[in-house]
């Protein structure tokens, strides 16, 4: 099952994402467990399984990062599970400096406008390799895309270790 | 011979067609059963008319077993034979109960799987106590809708981790109830509350009962009901807010000796009938007799106020990082719904008003409406309204985890991902030969295996002697819509099964096990066929692209009937790929690759000629 055919949708980055989720509970009212409950042991399986498959299909598509792991897994790149050293040397310096403003923060006079700075920062490395993604996806250039890709990872990673820090210096 | 009855439309020659089923609410403090009956959804009373039945069970010195309110009366009398709040000992080990409770008034054994309570029927584990709670309601809900129930839905705190959610089933097997599906309390709160408002948009429900709280959000869109996340903790409720008040008399009275049973017991509902009548006045006189004390002296609403301030700000963190994982902002919450006995408690309305900036909903009964909202789940599950648009989209609240190096946890399902839910991992062996490997389940947010909740340990056998790296073993892990985990194995390289040996920390029976290794076949199946099919469609729009581009860049040397064919054979192709069918992915491929020869062999001869011509022209 390809997961924008499932929801009917052309696959391409730029995403309804409202026609996506009314679809998706178009989808689930049919498939749902709730709906097979009376029903023999197989056919609840089959619905716990279809279930499963079409909430994950839903989840893959509905996140911009996910979406683009997807899209370049589709053309053979499972950036995903691969064991891969990114090699650009101004990427990895751009991931040390963002590295160190987060380590920063903690001593930061005003941590929440720290973290203000940090995340429009993250935003902005985000937007520029989600665009290098879409270009060079459209232009079926997979390699690069996958690459694209690959940084996006990291740069979602670090946002999310800055959100765990967040959480523990702003009491969560 | 019969002959057919033939019913007119909208109406049933046979009454019984209305299946019964039933919502219970097993609560820490009070059980209700609720059942909808000529389409609306109403709580059961018992004979005396009374709507709930107390969470207590009294095991008495000759063989009798007193459930609700008759149990309760014994509480102080026999408190060690009398099981008040079970619900909190369900799924937990001795070292939890006695860190998160403190001294209770039972003597507790410790099991290999369960704890007991020592009881004068000798040892009961709370699955067997709860069961009894579950038995007098099943019974009293069959004698008023006077037939055999098809099923039940129970309700738990969302919070609820897999081994509370399982004893709450097993209990309910033991009290021979068909369980038609586990729902989380703030989600059957929020079914009854969206179908009688009518209400559209997002909502929060604040669950604050007498042992647990559950800080829900959800998204209510023409009859679907979507957790977008949930959040609380299973030891905090009403009954700690008591405790508070009676941990402060004692303090203020300087008693420090060790408590009989009698005494705790005594206290404990002190501490209650203090709580409850704050609600209304602003101090209450006590006095009380324990062991050789006489206590006496007066509590007031600000020294309650300030010792449970800890505990509700600790409900607010919840909700803060609910909204936060909802990716909600309180402006956009339409209504806070106040669900909960422990929610009447002018406290903690005001901060939770505080805290959302809007008036939460107190109008609606916090008693009754988990329980309503369970039975029309029921109703729905039970098939009695086909035609139901509803759907409840609910989530898992704990992140599911795997031991790796280190004693740390990888995450393989994060909290409030959207059940029913699969996802694999993948795993390989770390010593050449190796034909076993241990896999230990956690569930929790935190890194370290021992801050997490060991849910099982597997032990994958049978796995092919092969240098260290080659074999791959994936590990399948479900939840299912009750929010229960399985888990599958197979062993990838070679295609051998791996057999799994399960040792849980909280009860997995045999038939399970083998009903795993079944599972794990169809999966392997499924999986070739999948990588197959991705194989083909990668393939086919490699194909499809490189020879439009040709098509383009040689546009002169296409012979018209030829194009025809070319372009027949693509639409054929791309059809195939829209589909799910490999084989006819393969097929049309192939045709494609027929077809298309002439023109390649021709385009690869005029790219020679064009090459030589340009070579020949250099040349001249």
């Amino acid at each position: 099952m390809r997961f924008f055919d499932l929801f009917e949708l052309p696959v391409s980055f730029q995403l309804d994402n409202e026609l996506l989720l009314e679809r998706y509970r178009e989808i689930q009212k049919k498939v749902h467990p709730d709906h097979h409950a009376s029903a023999s042991d197989n056919e609840k399986l089959l619905s716990v399984q279809k279930a499963s498959e079409v909430n994950d299909a839903y989840e893959t598509l509905k996140k911009p990062l996910t979406r683009a792991e997807y899209m370049v897994a589709e053309h053979g790149f499972d950036v995903r599970h691969e064991q891969h050293t990114i090699r650009d040397g101004m990427f990895l310096m751009q991931q040390m400096e963002l590295r160190e403003e987060l380590e920063e923060i903690e001593s930061a006079t005003d941590v929440e406008a720290a973290f203000d700075r940090f995340y429009s920062d993250v935003k902005q490395l985000i937007n520029e390799y989600t665009a290098k993604f879409e270009s060079e996806f459209n232009q079926s250039s997979f390699e690069s895309a996958a690459d694209a890709v690959r940084k996006l990872r990291f740069i979602y990673k670090l946002k999310e270790e800055a959100q765990l820090l967040e959480d523990k210096l702003l009491d969560f | 011979m019969a002959l057919l009855q033939i019913a007119e439309p909208g109406q049933s020659t046979n009454p019984h067609e209305h299946k019964l089923a039933i919502g219970i609410d097993l609560g820490t403090t009070n059980s209700l059963v609720a059942s909808v009956r000529s389409g609306e959804a109403k709580v059961l009373p018992d004979a005396q008319g009374r709507y709930h039945l107390p969470s207590v069970v009294h095991y008495g010195a000759n063989r009798t077993i007193d459930v609700g309110f008759d149990a309760k009366a014994n509480a102080e009398n026999d408190p060690e034979n009398t099981i008040v709040s079970v619900k909190r000992f369900l799924g937990r080990g001795l070292k939890d109960i006695n860190e998160t409770y403190g001294k209770l008034p039972y003597t507790f054994v410790e099991k290999e799987n369960t704890v007991n309570l020592l009881t004068s029927q000798g040892e009961k584990n709370p699955i067997q106590v709860s069961a009894e709670i579950l038995y007098v309601l099943k019974t009293q809900a069959e004698q008023t809708l006077g037939g055999d129930l098809m099923g039940a839905v129970i309700t738990v705190p969302a919070h609820f981790d897999d081994a509370q959610r399982q004893g709450t089933k097993d209990a309910a097997q033991l009290a021979g109830i068909k369980v038609l599906r586990l729902i989380n309390e703030p989600t059957a709160a929020a079914v009854a509350y969206g179908l009688d408002s009518g209400q559209e948009g997002i909502v929060a429900i604040y669950d604050l009962g007498g042992g647990t709280f559950d800080i829900s959000i959800l998204r209510l869109n023409k009859g679907v009901f979507e957790v977008l996340s949930t959040g609380g903790d299973t030891a905090l409720g009403g009954d700690d807010f008591d405790g508070k008040i009676v941990q402060r008399i004692l303090a203020n009275a300087g008693v420090t000796e060790e408590l009989s049973a009698k005494s705790l017991r005594k206290l404990a509902d002190l501490g209650r009938k203090i709580k409850e009548q704050l609600s209304d006045v602003d101090s209450v006189d006590f006095n009380i007799d324990i062991e050789s004390q006489q206590l006496t002296g007066s509590f007031s609403k600000a020294d309650f106020e300030a010792v449970i301030a800890d505990l509700v700000k600790a409900t607010l963190r919840s909700c803060r990082r609910a909204l936060k994982d909802a990716d909600v902002e309180k402006e956009h919450i339409l209504e806070v719904v106040m669900v909960g006995g422990s929610t009447r408690v002018p406290y903690v309305r005001e901060q939770v008003k505080a805290f959302f900036g809007k008036e939460p909903l107190t109008s609606i009964d916090p008693d009754q409406v988990v329980a309503i909202g369970a039975s029309i789940q029921a109703d729905l599950l039970v098939g009695n309204k086909p035609d139901s648009d509803m759907l409840l989209l609910d989530v898992t609240p704990l992140s599911l985890g795997l031991e790796t190096m280190g004693g740390l946890v990888e995450k393989v399902i994060p909290r409030n991902t959207t059940i029913p839910v699969a996802r694999a991992q993948e795993f390989t062996t770390y010593k050449d030969g190796q034909t076993m490997m241990a896999i230990h389940v956690l569930q929790g947010e935190r890194e370290l295996v021992d801050d997490c909740r060991s849910l099982a340990r597997f032990v994958l056998k049978g796995i092919p002697p092969l240098t260290a790296g080659i074999a791959v073993i994936r590990v399948t892990f479900n939840i299912d819509a009750d929010g229960l985990l399985s888990v599958t194995a197979l062993e990838k390289s070679t295609g051998v099964e791996s057999s799994i040996q399960v040792k849980p920390s909280y009860g997995l029976e045999q038939n399970e096990i083998a009903d795993m290794i079944t599972a794990s076949m169809t999966n392997a199946k499924e999986d070739i066929q999948a990588r197959m099919l991705r194989e083909q469609q990668i393939d086919a729009v490699r194909m499809m692209e490189a020879l439009e581009t040709a098509m383009t860049e040689d546009n002169a040397i296409v012979l018209d009937e030829e194009r025809v064919v070319i372009e027949q054979a693509i639409e054929q192709l791309k059809q195939a790929t829209q589909g799910t069918d490999g084989q006819a992915i393969k097929q049309a491929i192939k045709n494609l690759d027929d077809t298309s020869q002439p023109f390649a062999a021709r385009r690869m001869e005029n790219s020679i000629k064009r090459a030589l011509t340009g070579h020949s022209v250099d040349k001249v």
